[in-house]
């Protein structure tokens, strides 16, 4: 039987072969990546310098070590072209896989804003363990980092790298840090925490260009203040990767649609985690990752299993002032506060005082399994 | 005391401070935590072996 075939090698592609494989010891799986195929954990890339590690840390398998564990063809450095879904074969610019399953697990790429300037091309911007290697290289003996994007790994990347002792200014279109996912009593903590620690915001405003200097970089903002700064940092979101599936025909909205089997449009080709929308949600996130990961293992070896997603909190982690979320699924309720020196807890409270959701900032953090444990499974 | 790290997430246990919320004490140490306890923050199970042993901090 031809092979089941991963396109990516991150944290979905990884942990459905991982987890296919406890169910299916001996069944053929190959593993497609456009990069050097290493696992590592990427929620640790905007934490790492607070916990002492450089890429090459982080790296905590190789390719050929993942080859071996999950017994596996592991296909490092292989571009996916096109695929055929009516013959089911996978071209890879010269060869040709043919598979039996495909599962795409391609990730997302970073959102970009056009950006003015002589130095607008240095603007980096860590989607990956590559990009965190080329990020640490250029802040290396540097002293002022300027970030773009306030939200949770624009934050967590200004709390590491202001605790590393890096002057750290942060610009966002937004009024506060974290606007999407906390109510604003809670981001307000997290705002003020983070300049307790040296951060500088500058909100409601965009950098339009980055320009040289005789001594680093200068970023000039719409509201008519500019910035010095040796590194400019881009974090201002994700953009699920769908070219690959629109060129074979899929169906795609934001990202790759499909059921709760994780199953696309076409016959025997599956998507999870950051390019895919589940039944119009798109959950960049770790944990929902882990439970479509169970269950598109579980449907590949024979079982057809939907993705139950339980309440999964998004841990903020920036050490200053954590914070924890659990978005509600629909704003159709109000916010209950309860607060005091010590953090926030925000409650999503729908009609009859139903829980939908919660956030919870500093010493509340502590609430976060009993909360989660009060809401139902979605 | 030794702290470990998950490396899906990232999620540090350290044994000194155990997870108390989680009815883990403090002074719990890592092979004593039940073999079905799995991540508060991701869900990865302890039998998955996805914790490595964190440098000292």
């Amino acid at each position: 039987m031809d092979p089941i075939v991963i396109i990516g090698s991150g944290l979905a592609g990884y942990t459905v072969a991982r987890e296919f494989r406890k169910l299916e010891p001996a069944a053929s799986l190959v593993v497609v990546s456009r990069d050097e195929a290493s696992s590592y954990s990427k929620p640790m890339l905007s934490n790492a310098l607070a916990a002492g590690k450089g890429a090459a840390q982080i790296a905590n398998a190789t390719a050929a070590q993942m080859a071996e564990q999950l017994k596996a063809r592991v296909l490092a450095g292989a571009e996916a072209a096109s695929i055929d879904t009516a013959g089911r074969v996978l071209q890879l610019g010269g060869d040709a896989i043919r598979y039996s399953k495909l599962v795409l697990a391609l990730g997302a790429d970073p959102i970009s804003v056009p950006i003015d300037g002589d130095a607008a091309a240095d603007v980096l911007q860590v989607n990956d363990l590559a990009g965190y290697a080329r990020f640490r290289a250029a802040i290396e003996g540097r002293k002022r980092i300027a970030l773009l994007g306030a939200g949770l790994i624009g934050c967590e990347f200004a709390n590491d790298l202001a605790a590393a002792g890096y002057g750290v200014e942060v610009i966002d279109p937004a009024p506060r840090p974290l606007g999407r996912l906390l109510p604003e009593v809670a981001a307000t903590r997290v705002r003020a925490a983070l300049e307790a620690v040296g951060v500088r915001w500058h909100f409601g405003t965009a950098a339009s260009a980055v320009s040289r200097t005789a001594s680093g970089l200068r970023i000039a903002l719409a509201n008519g203040d500019e910035i010095e700064a040796d590194v400019v940092l881009s974090a201002i979101g994700l953009r699920p990767r769908t070219q690959l599936a629109q060129r074979a025909g899929l169906k795609t909205s934001r990202g790759i649609v499909t059921d709760r089997f994780l199953q696309t449009s076409a016959p025997e080709v599956y998507a999870l985690g950051d390019c895919a929308e589940v039944e119009g949600r798109v959950l960049p996130f770790v944990m929902p990752i882990m439970q479509a990961a169970r269950a598109l293992a579980r449907t590949l070896a024979g079982a057809p299993t939907p993705v139950i997603y339980p309440a999964m909190p998004v841990v903020v982690k920036t050490p200053a002032m954590p914070a924890v979320v659990c978005p509600p699924p629909a704003m159709a309720g109000a916010w209950r506060v309860i607060e005091d020196a010590a953090g926030v807890e925000a409650l999503y409270e729908e009609e009859a005082g139903r829980l939908t959701g919660f956030a919870l900032v500093g010493a509340a953090c502590v609430r976060k399994n009993a909360l989660a444990n009060a809401l139902q499974p979605d | 005391m030794k702290t470990w790290q998950c490396v899906v997430c990232g999620f540090i246990y350290d044994e000194a401070k155990g997870l108390p919320e989680d009815g883990i004490q403090a002074g719990t140490r890592w092979e004593d935590i039940p073999a079905d306890w799995s991540c508060p923050d991701c869900g990865v199970a302890k039998a998955d072996f996805e914790m490595v042993e964190a440098v000292a901090a």
